[in-house]
């Protein structure tokens, strides 16, 4: 058995890399055999993968990354609300993987993953190749739960109701719907339960649609129905929403007919409570609820939350060796499912990797999250938290983190909302730069 | 003859810096990942490509110090004082000391 493997080990990947396996399970430790051709897969260049490629580069020797994704140009969710409330571009949130090829050295597939072999270390792709790893990283980020409301649909999504909640064609029809709402129109949002990507998500994106409204339909409304009582930030984006939009904005918590069963794509309304409340609008942002990336849950990284359980000091899957989940498609503890978290666990995994496969014990890890919200071009708050490991699971630092101050001046809000263009100029190059 | 020996003191230098540079980054330690968080505000090396303002090239003590005075209050800030006081002192050192290695 061991024989066929290591033949076909060989076959697959070529005389360098099978080297560097063997010597793996050789009794006499080679350091130098055992770093030549150290080969690290990473599946999805969203800011997770994108920036695990880069920092195993960074923070090891003569690893061998390979990176893939399909799409040649990754919009990012985080500054898609800036798009839709007309403060960005399209092209403005467009990231290319050219930086880490040609300054990293990092080889870029472009293809789809389809499958994980984890008896012969191997990523099959779409196209039929196979490619071979000593620890592979997957960072898929999320996809839609279509069964979050009867009558909704991948179809509904794409015609009538766009989530708008992975950036592209779906941020683009949702903008194209908003400009063409008439004045004194209804724009919903139905936000969906924990946990789900970016938490203060439909919050920034009730802000972004008021503040266009405000300048070239202000006789609209903003509905928002909730499927859970609390959000993130509730207290300072209620507080801006009263002094910068009146009562543009509505936010109805699940308890008082917040909590969204029913669709009807044909009619555009929204139903709750059995039925007893209909919502009418002429927009509708449909969010629905989420799980892991397809390929998380057909390869067997997910538990039964449709998330991928990990240990936490390593992001280590706990159901695969030699694979590590991160992003949003990973449980980690207390960490929202943010582009700041995906980027931060990013270069967690690459020192992980990097110390297992130098045959050290794993650092303690110290991870980050900031989530900017814009309430409108010079109104920004945040909530920041720093992140440690300790009795198994990732916890915020208490004392640390938090949100901005409720009683802050303009000024304050002002030099947050430069800060926010500030962390996308610094994050997206921090990942893909 | 003062001409002719400053140049390899000069490259000496340069190639010094460059090690240390690359040494620094190219390891996967506690410092590492502690001082490579600020890098997602602070761009890359603390080399802010945005608003934010950098954190390149400042001596471990002068990073130490600005830090403290995050952590304390005693220096105002929008974000910083959340983020420092997350840190020990003893983490304060390590990523103070790491920063300053880089170019
Ligand atoms: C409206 C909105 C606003 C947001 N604002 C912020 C913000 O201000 N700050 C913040 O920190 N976060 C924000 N976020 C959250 C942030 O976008 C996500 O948390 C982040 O993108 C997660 O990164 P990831 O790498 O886990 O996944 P993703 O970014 O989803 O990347 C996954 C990548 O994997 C690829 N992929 C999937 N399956 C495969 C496969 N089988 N083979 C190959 N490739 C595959 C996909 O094409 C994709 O490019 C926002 C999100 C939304 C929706
Ligand atoms: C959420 C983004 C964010 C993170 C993460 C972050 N910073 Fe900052 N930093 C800022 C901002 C914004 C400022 C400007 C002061 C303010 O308003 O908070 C700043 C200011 C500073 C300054 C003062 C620079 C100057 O020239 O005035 C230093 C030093 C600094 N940060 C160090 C760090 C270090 C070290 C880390 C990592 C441990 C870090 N920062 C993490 C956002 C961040």
């Amino acid at each position: 058995m061991t024989q066929f493997t290591r033949r076909k080990f060989i076959q697959l990947v070529g005389a360098g890399s099978a080297t560097a396996a063997l010597s793996a399970c050789s009794t006499s430790p080679s350091v130098h055999t055992g770093r030549y051709g150290r080969k690290v897969v990473i599946i999805g260049g969203g800011p997770g993968g994108a920036t695990a490629a880069k920092y195993l580069k960074r923070f090891g020797h003569d690893i061998d990354v390979t990176l893939i994704e399909p799409k040649a140009t990754y919009h990012t969710c985080f500054g898609s609300n800036w798009v839709l409330g007309g403060l960005a571009q399209m092209s403005d949130i467009a990231q290319t993987y050219g930086a880490l090829q040609d300054r990293y050295g990092i080889r870029v597939i472009a293809d789809t993953a389809t499958g994980i072999d984890t008896t012969n270390n191997t990523v099959t792709l779409a196209s039929g190749e196979t490619v071979s790893f000593e620890k592979l990283v997957v960072s898929p980020g999320i996809s839609m739960r279509w069964d979050s409301a009867e009558g909704y649909s991948a179809e509904v999504a794409e015609t009538r109701m766009p989530h708008a909640w992975q950036a592209g064609p779906q941020t683009k029809l949702l903008r194209r719907q908003l400009e063409a709402m008439p004045n004194g129109g209804t724009f919903i949002i139905v936000a969906p339960g924990n946990p789900f990507r970016c938490p203060p998500g439909p919050y920034e994106r009730a802000s972004m649609a008021a503040h266009y409204f405000k300048r070239f339909k202000p006789r609209s409304k903003v509905l928002i129905l909730d499927n859970k009582e609390a959000f993130s930030k509730q207290g300072l984006f209620m507080a801006g929403w009263k002094e910068l939009y009146g009562d543009m904005i509505e936010w109805v918590p699940s308890s008082e007919g917040g909590q969204v069963e029913r669709v009807d794509a044909q009619k555009m309304t929204v139903y709750s409570d059995g039925g007893f409340n209909e919502f009418k609008g002429d927009v509708i942002n449909f969010i629905p609820r989420q799980q892991a990336g397809a390929i998380a849950r057909y390869t067997g990284l997910t538990n039964d939350t449709g998330w991928c359980p990990v240990n936490q000091q390593t992001f280590a899957s706990s159901t695969h060796e030699h694979v590590y989940v991160i992003g949003d498609a990973s449980i980690a503890g207390a960490m929202p499912k943010s582009g700041h978290s995906a980027n931060t666990q990013g270069k967690l995994v690459a020192a992980a990797i990097v110390r297992a496969l130098d045959g050290d014990d794993p650092v303690a890890p110290s991870l980050t999250n900031t989530c900017y919200s814009l309430l409108a071009p010079d109104y920004g708050i945040t909530v920041a938290a720093v992140y440690r490991f300790s009795d198994g699971s990732i916890k915020g630092v208490q004392g640390a983190g938090g949100v901005s101050p409720a009683d802050a001046s303009r000024e304050f809000r002002t030099q947050e909302a430069n800060y926010a263009r500030g962390w996308y100029a610094a994050i997206t190059s921090d990942s893909w730069g | 003859m003062t001409f002719t020996r400053r140049i390899p003191v000069m490259a000496a230098i340069v190639f010094g810096g460059m090690f240390i540079s690359s040494q620094a980054a190219a390891e996967a330690s506690r410092s590492a990942v502690l001082a490579s968080t600020c890098f997602a505000c602070h761009g890359t090396d603390g080399k802010s490509p945005g608003s934010i303002p950098s954190i390149a090239g400042y001596p471990a003590e002068i990073m130490e110090m600005q830090l403290r005075t995050f952590r304390d209050g005693t220096r105002a800030s929008t974000v910083m004082d959340r983020h420092a006081r997350g840190y020990t002192d003893e983490e304060i050192r390590m990523i103070s000391a790491y920063l300053s290695k880089l170019n």
